[in-house]
C-alpha cells in the first residue's frame, strides 16, 4: 500500500479489527488448554464492541476509498451495525450451546468473526470484485460453521448441501460479474453505471449478466426460486447458526443486491423490475404456503425466513429511498426477532438438539411462563401483529410499495401476512392450549441465553412502540442514496 | 513467441528421449516372462494389499493445506516480478498478506496439522 | 507457427478431454485431466498470459489434482459401476436436449454479441508478457482485495483442519 492508501486505511478500522481479533482467537485457541477455551467467547464479544466503536466513528464519512473499492456512506454504516449486532447475539448466543455441545468454541466465534468481516465488506462494496471477495469470506466461514458439529450426520447434511449449492451459485455470480466486465470494461460499481449511461455497453451482455448476478444474490438471501437449500440447512445446522444464517447473510446479500442494482443497473431497471416483482410474489407465496404445514419448527422457521425475503425484495422493487430506508428497519428489526426465536428454539431443543418439533412446545406456556412469553413475542413480531417491530417494519415496507404505485405488491404482502399468522399462532396455541408430556424436564438456561433473549425482547418493542427513532435514522442513512 | 523457442526445443528432445528409450527397451530388450517376473513388485516383499484399498482421509488435509499455502505462493509470483519497482507499497502489501497466512499457518501448526496422528 | 501451435496444443487439450470422458477407471480420467490442463497452459502462453498459464500449472496441475486424486483413492473408486436402468431415459433425451441447447446458445451468441464487448487492448499485449502488470495493479489498485483474499485464505485454512482433524 502507498502513501495514500495507507491515510485510507481508517476507513477500514471495523473489519481489521475484526480479523486481528479472530486471528488472535484463532492463535489464542492453540495455547489454552481445553478448559480454558471458552475465553474465545469473551474476546469475541470485545472485538464486537471495540469494532462498534470503530464504526460509530465513521458516522459522517461519506466517499470512496482504496481505489474505489469500499465505499463509506449511511448505508453501509447502518448495515455494519446491524451486522455487529447479528454477531453480538450469536456469539451470546452461542457459548453456552457450544458448551452444551461440546463445540469447538474457539473456532466458532472466531469464524463468526470473520463471517461479519465479510458481511461487512459486501456491505460497503463499489466493486464487483470486493463483493465477491466479502460474499466468499462470508460463505466459507459459514460452510464450516454449519458443520461445526463435527459427529452430527444432519450437521454435516446441511454444510455439504448449502457449500454444493452455495459454490455453484457463486460461480453463476462471477459469470456475472464477467459479462458486465466484457460489456463495461470495469467491475466499478458506478463506473459501470456510467458506462451503461453513456450507451457505450452492449445491453445483451448487461441484461444476461444482472440475471445471473441476481441468481447468485437470491441464492445468498434465499428467495424462490433459489431457496431449496433453506429448509435442510437451518434444520440440521447447529441452532444458533441457523439464527445467524436467517438474518445475517441474508441482510448482507439484499444489502449488495440494492447496491449493484441501483448504483451499476439503473438502466436496466425495467428489466430487473421484472424478475424482482415476480420472485417477491413467488417467495411471499411459497414462504408462507409451505410454512402452513412443517411439524419441525425449524423448518418453519426456514420457510418463514423463506416469505420475509419476499417482503423485502418488495422494498427492493420500489427502488426510492423510502424503501431503502424501510429495507434497513426490516433487516435490522428482522435479525432481533429471528435470533430471540431460534436462541429459544435452541434451549428447548435440549442435548443434541433433538426436541425440535411442534409437539415438544406443548405445555412450555405453563412450565416456563417467561420462555413461552419471550417466544410468543418474538413469533406474533415475525407475524407482524401491532406494537412490534414486525408491525412496524411490513408498515413500512408495504407504504413505500404504495408510494411507488406498487399497489399489487403491496396487497399480495398483507395478504401473505394474513396467512403467516396462522402458523406463527399455532406455536403459541400448542404453548398455551396442549397439557406438557409426563416425561417433561425443565429447559436448561444459561444467562448468555437470558440476555439475549431479554435484547432481543427490548428491542421489538421498544422498535415496536416506538419506530420513529429508528426509522428517521435509517432514512437519515440512506440521503444521496440513488 | 520466439522467447518460448528453447521450452519448445526442450519439449522436443524430452519428447524423443523418452520416445527412443520406450521403442529401443521393446525393441532390444530380451523378453523371458515368467511366473515370478509378471507378478506385480513391492520391495521384494509378497504383495500384502490390493492397491485399491481405502486412503486414510489425513491425506485430504494434508493436500487441502497444500492447495491454500500454493495459492499463496501463486500470489507471490507477481511480486517477485515488480517488487523493486513498488518499493515499500509492495512490500508492506505483501507482508500483511504473509502475516495473514502466517497466522494460518502457526494455527495449523500448533493443532497439529502437520503431524501424522 | 502460431497457428501451427495452437492447432497442435488445442488438439492435445480436446484429445486428453475427450479422454476423460471414454475412460472407465477414474484415475485415468484425472491423468488425462492434467494433460488437458497443460496443454491449456501452453495455449494461455500463446495469448501472452503468462500468470494464468503459471497459475494453471502450480494451482491446478499440482495442487487441485492432487486433491482430485487423494479424493478418488480415499473414496476407492474402482472401475466405474454399472449404471442402474432407471438413469436410461437421461441417456436417451440428453445428448439430444443438450446439443439443441448448444446449438440455439450458439445460435443466439453469433447474432446478438456481435460488436459487444470491449476491445482487447493491443498495448497490454507484450513479449515480455504481463505479469508485471499484474504486480502493479495487484499491490497498489487492488491492494485491498489482495488482503481480503489472505483473510480469505485464512478462513479456509480453519475450515480444511476443522472439518478433517481428528481431534481440535
Amino acid at each position: 500500500m502507498d502513501g495514500s492508501l495507507a491515510l485510507e486505511i481508517p476507513q477500514i478500522f471495523p473489519e481489521i479489527a475484526l480479523s486481528v481479533f479472530g486471528i488472535a482467537i484463532l492463535l489464542l485457541d492453540t495455547f489454552l488448554p481445553k478448559s480454558k477455551r471458552h475465553a474465545a467467547t469473551g474476546i469475541a464479544l470485545a472485538a464486537i464492541a471495540l469494532t462498534a466503536v470503530f464504526t460509530l466513528g465513521l458516522v459522517g464519512e461519506d466517499g470512496t476509498f482504496f481505489s474505489g473499492m469500499i465505499v463509506v456512506d449511511g448505508f453501509s454504516i447502518f448495515l455494519r451495525i446491524t451486522f455487529l449486532v447479528v454477531g453480538a447475539l450469536t456469539v451470546l448466543a452461542s457459548s453456552s450451546y457450544a458448551t452444551r455441545e461440546n463445540l469447538a468454541v474457539g473456532e466458532f466465534q472466531a469464524l463468526v468473526l470473520f463471517a461479519i468481516v465479510g458481511m461487512n465488506l459486501m456491505a460497503a462494496s463499489n466493486e464487483l470484485i470486493m463483493i465477491f471477495l466479502g460474499l466468499e469470506t462470508l460463505s466459507i466461514a459459514s460452510y464450516i460453521l454449519l458443520g461445526i458439529k463435527r459427529s452430527d450426520a444432519k450437521s454435516n447434511e446441511a454444510a455439504l448441501k448449502y457449500f454444493l449449492l452455495g459454490s455453484f451459485s457463486s460461480a453463476f455470480m462471477l459469470y456475472g460479474i464477467a459479462l458486465a466486465y466484457g460489456a463495461t470494461r470495469t467491475t466499478n460499481l458506478e463506473a459501470i453505471g456510467r458506462e451503461i449511461a453513456a450507451g457505450s455497453a452492449g445491453m445483451t451482455l448487461i441484461y444476461v449478466a444482472v440475471g445471473l448476478l441476481f441468481v447468485g444474490f437470491g441464492f445468498k438471501v434465499a428467495v424462490v426460486p433459489f431457496h431449496v437449500w433453506t429448509p435442510d440447512v437451518y434444520e440440521g445446522a447447529p441452532t444458533p447458526i441457523s439464527a445467524f444464517m436467517s438474518v445475517g447473510p441474508k441482510a448482507a446479500g439484499f444489502a449488495v443486491l440494492v447496491r449493484v442494482l441501483m448504483v451499476a443497473f439503473p438502466a436496466a431497471y425495467a428489466k430487473w423490475l421484472g424478475l424482482v416483482w415476480l420472485s417477491a410474489v413467488l417467495t411471499m407465496f411459497v414462504g408462507n404456503c409451505v410454512a402452513l404445514v412443517q411439524s419441525n419448527i425449524k423448518r418453519m422457521l426456514a420457510y418463514s425466513s423463506i416469505a420475509h425475503a419476499g417482503y423485502i425484495l418488495v422494498a427492493v422493487a420500489t427502488r426510492n429511498q423510502e424503501g431503502v430506508a424501510a429495507l434497513l428497519f426490516y433487516t435490522l428489526t428482522y435479525a432481533l426477532m429471528n435470533i430471540g426465536a431460534f436462541t429459544i428454539v435452541s434451549l428447548v431443543s435440549r442435548q443434541g438438539d433433538r426436541k425440535t418439533y411442534l409437539d415438544d412446545y406443548a405445555g412450555l406456556g405453563f412450565k416456563q411462563p417467561g420462555l413461552a412469553a419471550a417466544l410468543s413475542i418474538f413469533l406474533l413480531s415475525l407475524a407482524g401483529i401491532p406494537l412490534t417491530a414486525g408491525f412496524a417494519g411490513k408498515f413500512f415496507i408495504f407504504r413505500a410499495a404504495l408510494e411507488s404505485k406498487f399497489v399489487w405488491l403491496a396487497i399480495i404482502g398483507v395478504l401473505n401476512s394474513a396467512i403467516s399468522v396462522y402458523y406463527y399462532l399455532r406455536v403459541i396455541v400448542v404453548m398455551y392450549m396442549k397439557e406438557a408430556p409426563d416425561d417433561w424436564s425443565p429447559v436448561a438456561m444459561s444467562s448468555s441465553a437470558i440476555a439475549v433473549i431479554a435484547l432481543s425482547v427490548l428491542g421489538i418493542l421498544q422498535f415496536g412502540i416506538f419506530p420513529d427513532m429508528l426509522i428517521s435514522l435509517a432514512r437519515s442513512s440512506v440521503i444521496g442514496y440513488r | 513467441m520466439r522467447n518460448y523457442f528453447p521450452l519448445l526445443l526442450m519439449f522436443v528432445v524430452v519428447a524423443a528421449t523418452v520416445g527412443a528409450i520406450i521403442v529401443l527397451s521393446a525393441v532390444l530388450g530380451p523378453k523371458r516372462r515368467g511366473k515370478v517376473k509378471d507378478s506385480p513388485f513391492e520391495c521384494g516383499f509378497q504383495p500384502f494389499q490390493l492397491p485399491t484399498d481405502r486412503f486414510f482421509v489425513r491425506f485430504y488435509l494434508i493436500a487441502m493445506l497444500f492447495i491454500l499455502f500454493d495459492i499463496e505462493v501463486v500470489f507471490l509470483f507477481p511480486w517477485a516480478v515488480v517488487f523493486k519497482a513498488l518499493g515499500w507499497a509492495g512490500f508492506w502489501s505483501i507482508f500483511i498478506f504473509i502475516f495473514v497466512l502466517g497466522a494460518g499457518y502457526v494455527y495449523a501448526w500448533r493443532k497439529g496439522a502437520f503431524q501424522w496422528e | 507457427m502460431e497457428i501451427a501451435v495452437f492447432l497442435f496444443l488445442s488438439g492435445i487439450a480436446i484429445v486428453a478431454a475427450a479422454n476423460i470422458l471414454v475412460q472407465r477407471h477414474p484415475i485415468y480420467s484425472a491423468l488425462s485431466l492434467i494433460v488437458t490442463f497443460v496443454a491449456l497452459a501452453g495455449i494461455y502462453i500463446q495469448m501472452h498470459a503468462e500468470f494464468i498459464a503459471v497459475m494453471q500449472i502450480v494451482v491446478y496441475t499440482g495442487a487441485i489434482m492432487v486433491l482430485f486424486i487423494f479424493v478418488i483413492m480415499l473414496l476407492n473408486a474402482g472401475a466405474e459401476q454399472k449404471v442402474p436402468d432407471k438413469v436410461h431415459v437421461v441417456k436417451y433425451f440428453g445428448l439430444p436436449l443438450a446439443s439443441l441447447l448448444i446449438f440455439e446458445a450458439g445460435l443466439t451468441a453469433s447474432r446478438t454479441f456481435d460488436g459487444e464487448g470491449i476491445p482487447v487492448e493491443s498495448a497490454s499485449i507484450n513479449l515480455s508478457g504481463n505479469t508485471e502488470m499484474i504486480g502493479r495493479a495487484l499491490y497498489t489498485q487492488y491492494a485491498l482485495p489482495f488482503e481480503v483474499t489472505s483473510v480469505l485464505l485464512l478462513v479456509a485454512i480453519v475450515g480444511a483442519i476443522v472439518m478433517a482433524k481428528k481431534e481440535l
